[in-house]
């Protein structure tokens, strides 16, 4: 069953790695969304500093959004998504294994850039981590929500705006958490408490989306 | 060994057929016969568990699939229209994926073979041709001659004669190692005469 997802994860990888410019438009877009922000509002200091931890999580979810339509879609066009459902291992862990992927591909380089985003915020050093921290952590929750969406909407005609509105909704607690754990920090609190709720949720999602997962993609393949 | 009773199937409100029941014994060769549009795709979905009949059962060395899941999934290949190959990996490397995903063991040397036998070129399969794609789809029987059952729809739509022969001949291996191959097909060939058939009809 380990090898079955391994292979997975690296095939994935392979296809991300033989289709960069993929993976590359929805970091960029995350770069963009960030930047344009400080241009439209201004340089004042203090508001940056403010709006800072909001705008980095919010182009974060919108830049995963952007790229949950590929998660199922290539697979069940081509076929390939049959012979998953068919495969050694329960379907619900081939459906773990595509959503880690996914995370590899377009959550973590998020998680990686975030602070170089931040410099643009003028936050303070403290808050790196914590915002790096808030991010890894709800990241995979945001690609494993992600992927319910993703495989709800198999074979719709117009699927992508559907799965945003689908999706983001269920976003809205990841959000809350994650730019609020950053604004606790700014506030001089501890921000454990946020980042618990987000390993909460981290758990709970990676125990009990794969097989809602597993349903719908059995249902988008009938 | 495959089992199929009383057989309902209804798709987008229309009846493709009733009351469907027949049975498949190792080394068996069934044809699935019908016009365009009357259900043999469907009918393979649902003897590979894909799909699910709105009436009745299909078992397993008499064990309903549904309970089955994987370990039904592990004794059985199934060859769909689409290919199932990634456009950007070449053919090699969709066959070493395919087998390991399948869970079937495949040495390097075994996975060159198969596809060598079928003559793929090492091309990227966005660069293939469709009976090409379809030989490195097909090459995936050569390293399943363990697997009991093969459900093939339509193996020989797009293959040239040879590639057709070679089909027939590989399936022909199957059957006589005590194998069974359900599979449907428009081409005639060969390996019919030898094959039961189930004929579907429009309703």
């Amino acid at each position: 069953m380990l090898a079955v997802v391994r292979t997975l994860v690296r095939r994935d990888l392979l296809l991300a790695m033989r289709r960069r410019s993929d993976a590359a438009t929805a970091l960029l877009f995350f770069v963009i969304v960030a930047s344009l922000f400080p241009l439209g509002v201004g340089a004042e200091p203090n508001q940056l500093r403010a709006i800072g931890p909001g705008v980095i999580w919010v182009a974060a979810l919108l830049s995963t959004m952007l790229s949950l339509g590929r998660l199922f879609a290539a697979d069940y066009a081509d076929g390939t998504l049959e012979q998953l459902a068919l495969g050694a291992a329960p379907l619900g862990v081939i459906v773990a294994a595509k959503a880690l992927a996914h995370w590899l591909v377009s959550g973590l380089p998020l998680v990686v850039i975030a602070p170089l985003i931040a410099l643009q915020y003028d936050l303070e050093r403290p808050l790196y981590g914590v915002l790096v921290l808030s991010l890894f952590l709800g990241t995979p929750v945001l690609s494993l929500i992600g992927a319910i969406g993703a495989a709800l909407t198999l074979g719709l005609r117009g699927g992508g705006v559907l799965l945003s509105l689908l999706v983001l909704p269920l976003y809205v607690p990841v959000l809350i958490l994650g730019a609020g754990s950053v604004a606790m920090a700014a506030a001089g609190l501890a921000p454990s408490g946020q980042l618990l709720l987000l390993g909460a949720l981290l758990v709970v999602s990676a125990a009990f989306a794969p097989w809602a997962v597993a349903v719908a993609v059995r249902i988008g393949v009938e | 060994m495959l089992e199929a009773a009383g057989l309902d199937c209804e798709r987008s409100g229309r009846t493709l057929f009733r009351d469907l029941s027949f049975g498949v014994a190792p080394g068996a060769l069934v044809r699935i016969a019908g016009p365009n549009g009357s259900g043999k795709t469907s009918l393979l979905r649902i003897l590979c568990g894909l799909l699910a009949p709105t009436q009745g059962e299909v078992r397993w060395r008499g064990t309903p699939i549904r309970r089955l899941a994987e370990e039904y999934s592990r004794e059985l290949v199934y060859l769909g229209h689409a290919s199932a190959l990634k456009d950007d990996l070449t053919p090699y490397e969709n066959l070493d994926i395919g087998c390991r995903l399948a869970g079937l063991q495949a040495p390097r040397e075994a996975l060159a073979e198969a596809l060598s036998g079928f003559a793929v070129p090492d091309l990227p399969v966005r660069k293939l041709s469709q009976g090409q794609r379809r030989r490195a789809a097909l090459a995936r029987l050569l390293l399943s001659e363990r697997v009991p059952l093969w459900l093939l729809d339509e193996p020989f739509a797009a293959l040239d004669a040879a590639a057709a022969s070679h089909t027939e001949q590989v399936i022909g291996r199957h059957l006589k190692a005590g194998g069974s191959v359900v599979y449907t097909t428009h081409q005639p060939a060969a390996l019919d005469s030898s094959a039961r058939v189930i004929e579907l009809a429009v309703n």
